[in-house]
């Protein structure tokens, strides 16, 4: 480990993130190829698997992670928790998102090694009773479903901040995520149910 | 026993059907439970990712594989056929070659390293440049057809006649209207992307597939893979998204079996995003030049046009068959080119052709209420007359409706003449459209346990429009049971197998063979509980859970009760649909109207939908709550391909 040459104080660089992290294998071959001519300018990239410890839905687990290794990942391959989705390379569709000390992130654009010391939660932490779930359902806020844990997930973080959020406030705030199948009227509808008390 | 009549209960004895249910995987879903095939994970599964090609058209002179090889964690490379040395490549994105890995990570570090050398050839892709297509030689016939009320004579010439009877049907028109307008491809963009999660037991394929066919993809894989379908079994119990893209294993699913193979390994391997949207499916584009011909009331007489798009490198178009769209005049010429461009194949689309005949062909209408300034609604009523469906009641009435809900008296003012606030204006517009649907091809088995429980087992998908649920709901209705009574398997090609899901065929489908199979049941049923209860099975009821003489809910028995007359062994049953073949439980053949209210900043061109209105013709409703989400859906992405259609826009006409 003491060889290893961090790029900056977080313990990570950006660099080591874009060599070959598995978000960009969803990008182009342009990023890749851009990155693999960043590994050539003498600048030293982490490689190599360490672990640590990841605090998710209230237990601690430990996970073999490279550096590139992204959040979303450790998540869905190393403790089956498949509820976030990888849907997009930069985040752009949400699908991803959860919790990390509260506050909405994609787990397709954070690195795992970022999240030790930090209180992560995914869509299966939620719980089937919250609310925001039950309306979904009531509300038949899905169809194909593939956005819907994602969208859950903004809807719990949005609400949690702006508890008597107006319509077109949901609207606004949930801005991040999108839906193929066109749901959107229906996840509003649950939204708003939830802010004024029901299901 | 004779025969069973197959019906539907009317809406008043119905007990479930017709009456909205929560979907039944809906806490999967927004729970984060439900598994779809990119969520399989398999022990010792490697990871596959593929190389995509950078060109739109270009010659492989080589491809090094061994950078890749070298990656750590890399396995395996597969090159496909289609992309050795001296291939030549057609098309943007089309995969070269996989790489599988221990990591999504070490793949896509193995992809970024393959060294693949190009000769880049010239390439076409702007579909709306017909004469720039015609000068490359990317053009075929697309075909055509000329209708004229009046027949050329024995002694004319028909091309001639053809050319002088349109020129006199516009000479004799009240009004003439030319346009062009366009609709661009847009892509399918599944949010899960094409993709599967394979393995190799016994000599055998399992396959979960991300597909809209799970009873018609295992002999896909069987047939590239020199199998036969027995060997492979193909499961899907949620899938992503597919909107008419995702009927077949695709080579790069082949390909996971065959990297499997190789390496005895399961493989995942779902197409990046990029890749998604290049090679895995768009709807073709449409550019029309029409010129229509209308009398004083706005009725058109005669239509002439020419169309041409692209469904990508096969080439292709908007099919000349639905041009123009529902309300064809008694006079029209059309034709149709197709253009061949270095892009991805089309696949089919929510109602191939439709969407796209409609707006090449509805906002002429519309042009001509401006020209002639008329209330567009008038003149889509005066042209109810073309329908061509037979079904021009059924839009008067669908309009009237429609034009109450949008409020479309108080708020039309004749073409750009309506207020302005600042730089803002408003308007309406409608269109109406058309589709056959049908009942698909669809096999359930039911059965029936000595203890009362029921479990059906269907080889159909559910591709988020509820198709899980309604089988329930066909099923406890019959049979006299609560929806969550019963147990529905689907998703499986072990099951009986029922048709792909696209094109409004799935809901009629397997409440056929649901409806056929319970009906069959209880029929069976009640001729075993019938002598207890001293009637005659004619005279049995199913509701509650109860089955007892109509009218003496208390004097009969349990469903438990009944179900343990079966003896031993539980009582199974097969029903069987087939597609076309005539049933009193289905139909066809569907019109709707749509109206939108809109407000346009004039400076900025942004666009807000203030309100959307659609009223459809849709038949037995099973499930209001999950038809009333996919009708929404369908009118929300039509919203959005109507405002991201960027490049080339449905454009306004000058007016002749």
């Amino acid at each position: 480990m003491s060889d290893r040459h961090f790029g900056n104080k977080d313990g990570f660089s950006r660099r080591a993130f874009l060599k070959g992290s598995s978000a960009v294998a969803a990008a182009t071959a342009l990023q890749a190829q851009t990155a693999a001519a960043a590994d050539n300018d003498g600048d030293q990239v982490v490689s190599g698997k360490q672990k640590i410890q990841l605090n998710v839905n209230g237990q601690n687990h430990s996970a073999e992670v490279e550096p590139r290794t992204t959040l979303l990942d450790v998540l869905r391959y190393q403790l089956e928790l498949t509820g976030a989705k990888p849907v997009s390379a930069d985040g752009s569709s949400g699908a991803s998102t959860v919790l990390i000390d509260g506050k909405p992130a994609t787990a397709s654009t954070t690195l795992a090694i970022a999240c030790t010391g930090k209180k992560i939660q995914t869509v299966e932490g939620i719980g089937a009773d919250d609310p925001v779930i039950q309306a979904f359902i009531k509300h038949d806020a899905e169809q194909c479903g593939f956005c819907t844990p994602g969208f859950v997930v903004a809807v719990r973080a949005f609400l949690n901040k702006n508890p008597q959020a107006s319509e077109q406030q949901i609207r606004d705030g949930l801005n991040s995520n999108i839906c193929r199948c066109g749901t959107y009227a229906n996840i509003i509808e649950a939204a708003t149910a939830v802010v004024k008390g029901g299901v | 026993m004779a025969e069973t009549k197959y019906y539907w209960p009317s809406r008043e004895e119905s007990r479930v059907i017709g009456k909205s249910h929560d979907r039944l995987d809906g806490l999967a879903k927004a729970s984060g439970a439900a598994k779809y095939t990119y969520d399989i994970n398999l022990p010792k599964m490697l990871f596959a990712r593929a190389l995509g090609c950078p060109h739109a058209h270009c010659k492989i002179k080589s491809i090094d594989t061994k950078p890749a090889e070298r990656v750590p964690g890399v396995v395996h490379v597969h090159v496909f056929e289609h992309a050795q040395a001296g291939s030549e490549i057609k098309w943007d994105g089309e995969l070269i070659a996989v790489v599988a890995a221990e990591s999504e990570g070490a793949a896509a570090e193995g992809v970024a390293k393959l060294k693949v050398d190009y000769e880049v050839l010239p390439a076409f892709a702007d579909s709306e440049d017909l004469a720039k297509a015609e000068e490359l030689g990317r053009t075929t016939k697309g075909g055509g057809k000329v209708v004229t009320e009046k027949e050329p004579g024995d002694d004319d010439d028909e091309d001639e006649f053809i050319e002088q009877e349109i020129a006199r049907l516009f000479k004799a028109s009240d009004v003439v209207v030319e346009g062009y307008y366009g609709v661009d491809a847009i892509t399918h963009c599944c949010l899960e992307p094409h993709g599967s999660t394979v393995m190799w037991k016994d000599g055998k394929l399992e396959a979960w597939l991300s597909t809209q066919n799970v009873s018609g993809t295992d002999d896909g894989f069987a047939r590239d893979l020199e199998l036969t379908a027995d060997e492979v079994n193909v499961y899907c119990d949620y899938i992503g998204g597919g909107f008419g893209s995702k009927f077949a294993p695709d080579y790069w699913g082949v390909a996971a079996a065959k990297i499997s193979k190789a390496t005895g390994r399961p493989v995942k391997f779902m197409l990046s995003r990029d890749q998604e949207l290049k090679i895995a499916g768009n709807r073709p584009s449409g550019y029309i030049k029409v010129k229509i011909g209308a009398d004083k009331n706005g009725r058109v007489q005669v239509w002439d046009s020419e169309h041409w798009g692209t469904a990508g490198f096969s080439g292709g178009a908007v099919s000349q068959s639905v041009i123009p769209y529902v309300l064809v005049p008694p006079n029209y010429r059309r034709k149709a080119t197709n253009i061949s461009t270095n892009s991805g194949s089309a696949r089919a689309w929510r109602a191939p052709n439709h969407p796209q005949a409609c707006a090449m062909s509805q906002v002429a209408l519309d042009d001509l209420a401006a020209k002639m300034g008329k209330d567009s609604y008038d003149v889509f009523m005066a042209n109810l007359a073309n329908a061509d469906n037979g079904k021009a009641d059924v839009y008067a009435a669908e309009m009237e409706i429609g034009a109450k809900l949008i409020g479309w008296k108080d708020l039309w003012h004749p073409h750009g003449k309506g207020p302005k606030k600042g730089s803002v204006v408003e308007g309406l517009g409608m269109a109406l459209h058309t589709w056959g649907g049908v009942a698909n091809s669809s096999i359930c088995e039911l059965k029936i346990y000595p203890d009362g429980g029921v479990e059906s087992f269907c080889g159909t998908q559910d591709l988020g429009s509820g198709t899980r649920t309604v089988c329930a709901m066909v099923l406890a209705e019959t049979l006299g049971l609560g929806v969550d009574d019963v147990k529905v398997n689907i998703g499986s090609s072990k099951y009986p197998p029922s048709g792909a899901s696209g094109g409004s065929t799935t809901v009629g489908a397997v409440c056929e063979s649901h409806r056929r199979a319970s009906q069959d049941a209880i029929a069976e049923i009640f001729a075993k509980v019938a002598p207890r209860l001293e009637c005659d099975p004619s005279e049995l009821v199913a509701a509650d859970g109860r089955i007892f003489r109509k009218g003496e809910a208390d004097k009969g028995m349990s469903w438990k009760e009944a179900c343990s007359m079966l003896g031993m062994k539980p009582l199974v049953v097969r029903a069987e649909h087939e597609r076309g073949k005539e049933s009193p439980l289905s139909s066809s053949n569907v019109g709707g109207i749509q109206m939108a209210h809109v407000a346009v900043d004039t400076e900025t061109g942004v666009v807000k939908m203030k309100k959307f209105v659609a009223v459809q013709d849709q038949g037995l409703v099973i499930n209001p709550k999950t038809c009333e989400s996919q009708i929404r859906g369908a009118v929300i992405m039509g919203i959005a391909a109507g405002f991201v259609n960027t490049a080339s826009p449905i454009r306004r006409p000058a007016c002749s």
